[in-house]
């Protein structure tokens, strides 16, 4: 959420086809007041830097200098005419980001994986102190005695004598096989 | 800049045509081996052990042990 800019969280709200929210309501809804907070105007084409919509409704410098115009204007013509710092400049007058500037590693991931670790080790803080203050006491069927009983009854009993539990006894020598 | 044209149709024809013998083969793969794995094992199991198996000595051995409600151990 760090790298989010202001232009793409609005372009995320009008994807969500948020219509309702104008830019009074949102300063009214703000804290603080003096502060004005800087909100795209939604109704006119916007731009943003998306990897999966390349191409924004508009360029991003929209309010051209002369030297810029001018420049646009050599655009008209053949392309090969434009030297490499020409069309580097056409290229961020269109965009603000290349794609690779887009797709920057942010180091997102060792705040997710830090903060799931945190609260992991966090809750076995919590089930330990549960172990200790809420688990009513062991019922007696798992002491070791009774469990011994239990095996020694189900083995009287021949359970799943072919393939599985007591298949495994051995019952003349009265061992595990 | 003239590239050859794409297949735009029977692109799904096109796959299945080369996975769906691929599946079918690995299908009666996975039948067989599970019948010669494991079905034939236990059939073998079972007619082994049914082969020596004497029904009232075992009934004798479980009664002596307890289980029963209806019989209980001749000591009793």
């Amino acid at each position: 959420m760090l790298h989010l800019t202001a232009g793409r969280v609005g372009g995320l709200l009008s994807r969500r086809g948020v219509a309702a929210f104008s830019s009074s309501s949102v300063k009214m809804a703000s804290h603080g007041h003096g502060e004005v907070t800087e909100q795209a105007d939604m109704s006119v084409p916007m731009y943003w830097d998306r990897l999966d919509t390349p191409l924004p409704d508009r360029p991003y410098k929209d309010t051209l200098s002369s030297t810029d115009k001018s420049l646009k204007q050599k655009e008209k013509g053949p392309w090969n005419n434009l030297s490499k710092e020409e069309k580097l400049a056409l290229y961020r007058m269109t965009f603000k980001e290349s794609f690779a500037e887009m797709k920057k590693p942010t180091g997102e991931w060792k705040t997710v994986v830090g903060g799931i670790f945190f609260f992991i080790g966090f809750t076995g803080l919590v089930v330990l102190w549960q172990r200790y203050y809420v688990y009513p006491p062991h019922p007696r069927t798992l002491d070791e005695e009774w469990q011994a009983m239990q095996v020694k009854r189900m083995l009287d009993m021949r359970v799943n004598p072919v393939e599985g539990f007591s298949a495994k006894w051995d019952y003349e020598k009265g061992q595990w096989k | 800049m003239s590239l050859p044209k794409p297949a735009m149709r029977g692109l799904l024809a096109k796959r299945l045509r080369f996975h769906l013998p691929i599946a079918f083969a690995l299908s009666l793969v996975a039948a067989a081996a599970f019948k010669f794995a494991v079905t034939e094992p236990r059939k073998q199991a079972y007619a082994d052990f049914y082969k020596q198996y004497d029904a009232m000595k075992e009934f004798n051995a479980m009664k002596e042990a307890g289980v029963f409600q209806s019989v209980r151990p001749s000591g009793e």
